[in-house]
């Protein structure tokens, strides 16, 4: 590289640039998490000032932990996360495989069907989705949730993975079926191992969606026993907006897990991005 | 590739269909049939108890009946608005962060993009909420920041004045997303092959010229893609304005957009009560937009785009 593009002028304004916007995307975050500690009277006297202290205060969290029902929430979140996710990534991968591997009649139409999904959003379908629902009688229940992300996920995933499933090598399945491997033990024991990075990236971006899906919980279990964590704050601070200790409270609590996966995932997601799974 | 040839001619593979068949299953159940279902029923209305076929008389009705085509008008035009705001704010703001993050020698990238990355997975309640109190005027926050570049005098509750509401939830989810053209136009701008930059450095093209002429022209496929996820996503929203400003989109319907008309209408509001039909109406509404819309990317803009192989 040439020195010419690389004068402290330039860099100076780079991270100048980098670091007032940083700014601008952390500081509403950082604003609300440290407020949330402060009593009544910091928060409105001097709320860009640190907790201190003198007005250190936890009463927002004693409310929100008392009236709310917040670990129930998070169980439900986590719950249905975590199921739509594994059952995203099992048949997604299963179905990437077979459209990947295996030359049919139609593979091309059913790769096309699939990702149809990507550019359709699935709550176009409420309406009908409610009435299946209604019909199973799944209103309420967490399997709801579950089928309905677990078909939200599957497009994305079945078309990233199948792209990188093309990448495995061919030799190393055929030494398996030479071996007399079958071809279900060929997926699970060789093939899947290697996309794991793959499924990572796949993982991130299906995940952040359902934690954070404010539609279907609302029209599809609203009840006490099966709010997620999202419906259940925005509930909560809908009925306790003058409360301004319980509110910065709930808000930080909903902020802190989807920050603590991010940053866990942080490097894999970013990883997946520039290795071009999304191009 | 012996044994590919002689598998094919085997009369049937069984595992192909077992690989398939669940993801398929769930897919065409809970989504595609459904997506359909709700085509079907925007051509029924139920009459005194009684589901009748009445072909587009929702349609007419939705566009006929000034009460409700006044409606659908102005969430369609809020939703426009919504969309250009993210265009022309979102899009460059990404793409320029992109830009200057990619330099090959910058230090601390990595802890720049996590950062700029952090609202993006955030809830769009937590973000509606957010700003909601940082511009309350009670709190003050906002006009004591403006008071810090003597611009206190500019500040009004932006999210309770028609004028102004819908363009600053516009900006709030313009935060909340510009991580998204960031990730993508910098995974782009990597996969730029050096020698490329070499020969435009040979050639004295560097700095902003070289972006301009050299990087933008290359990276406009993914700016394409960008564009039309922007589209879909914001003719889909409904989380943001349904936690800043209820289902009543208010002030006085100005921030109202296709989703939020969708769930007043499907589900009822107030005096009102809900209307399957009508909602399922309104959702086909926003299918044909929104296929239009994938349907032009697709046949009009990506068809043209040059694309580059190295």
């Amino acid at each position: 590289m040439s020195t010419a593009t690389h004068s402290p002028a330039r860099t100076f304004a780079a991270h100048a640039v980098l670091i007032a916007y940083t700014a601008i995307a952390l500081f509403p975050v950082l604003l609300i998490v440290i407020n949330s500690f402060k009593s009544r009277n910091a928060i409105f006297r001097s709320p860009l000032a640190l907790p201190t202290p003198e007005n250190f205060d936890l009463i927002g969290y004693a409310t929100v932990l008392k009236q709310g029902d917040f670990f129930l929430y998070f169980q439900n979140s986590l719950i249905v996360t975590v199921v739509s996710l594994f059952l995203v990534l099992l048949f997604g991968a299963m179905a990437a495989f077979a459209l990947s591997e295996y030359r049919f009649k139609g593979n091309t139409l059913m790769g096309l069907y699939l990702a149809l999904g990507i550019m359709i959003p699935i709550r176009l379908g409420t309406v009908a989705i409610l009435q299946l629902m209604v019909a199973s009688g799944l209103v309420n229940t967490l399997t709801a949730l579950i089928l309905v992300y677990t078909a939200q996920g599957l497009p994305l995933a079945v078309f990233i993975l199948s792209e990188f499933m093309k990448q495995v090598s061919d030799d190393l399945k055929n030494a398996g079926r030479i071996d007399g491997l079958s071809e279900y033990r060929i997926f699970f024991r060789l093939v899947l191992p290697l996309v794991r990075p793959a499924m990572a990236t796949v993982a991130v971006f299906t995940m952040i969606p359902i934690w954070n899906d404010l539609w279907f919980p609302l029209i599809l279990a609203p009840s006490e026993e099966t709010k997620t964590v999202t419906l259940g704050a925005q509930i909560f601070i809908g009925q306790y907006v003058t409360n301004w200790n319980a509110v910065l409270a709930a808000l930080s609590l909903a902020i802190l897990p989807v920050l603590v996966l991010y940053v866990i995932f942080s490097r894999q997601l970013i990883r997946g991005i520039t290795s071009g799974a999304v191009k | 590739m012996v044994t590919e040839t002689a598998r094919s001619k085997s009369p049937i593979r069984w595992h192909i269909a077992v690989f398939l068949a669940p993801a398929v299953l769930i897919y065409t159940l809970v989504m595609i049939l459904p997506l359909f279902g709700t085509l079907q029923l925007s051509l029924y209305r139920t009459i005194d108890g009684v589901r009748q076929f009445v072909g587009i008389d929702n349609f007419r009705t939705l566009f006929g009946d000034p009460r409700w085509s006044a409606s659908f008008w102005n969430a369609l035009g809020n939703n426009v608005w919504f969309f250009i705001i993210h265009m022309v704010v979102q899009n460059p703001i990404g793409i320029a962060l992109a830009a200057i993050l990619s330099h090959p020698k910058l230090r601390f990238a990595a802890f720049y993009r996590t950062a700029i990355f952090i609202p993006t997975v955030l809830s769009f309640v937590v973000v509606g909420f957010i700003w909601k109190l940082i511009l309350s005027p009670l709190w003050g926050v906002a006009p004591w920041m403006m008071d810090l570049v003597g611009l206190k005098s500019w500040f009004t509750p932006w999210l309770g004045k028609e004028e102004y509401a819908l363009t600053t939830l516009g900006l709030i989810s313009v935060w909340q997303f510009v991580g998204i053209p960031m990730m993508l136009i910098y995974a782009a701008l990597l996969s730029i092959p050096d020698e490329v930059i070499e020969a435009a450095e040979m050639d004295g093209i560097t700095g902003m010229s070289q972006f301009w002429k050299i990087k933008l022209p290359l990276i406009l496929p993914a700016i394409g893609i960008i564009s039309i996820l922007t589209f879909v996503g914001n003719f889909n929203a409904f989380d943001l304005i349904y936690s800043a400003q209820g289902a009543m989109a208010g002030p006085n319907y100005a921030t109202d957009i296709l989703g939020t008309f969708l769930y007043r209408t499907f589900f009822g509001f107030q005096l009102q009560l809900g209307d399957p039909n009508m909602g399922a109406t309104i959702a086909s509404m926003m299918f044909f937009i929104i296929l239009a819309g994938v349907c032009v990317y697709l046949f009009a803009i990506q068809t043209r785009l040059r694309r580059y192989q190295f």
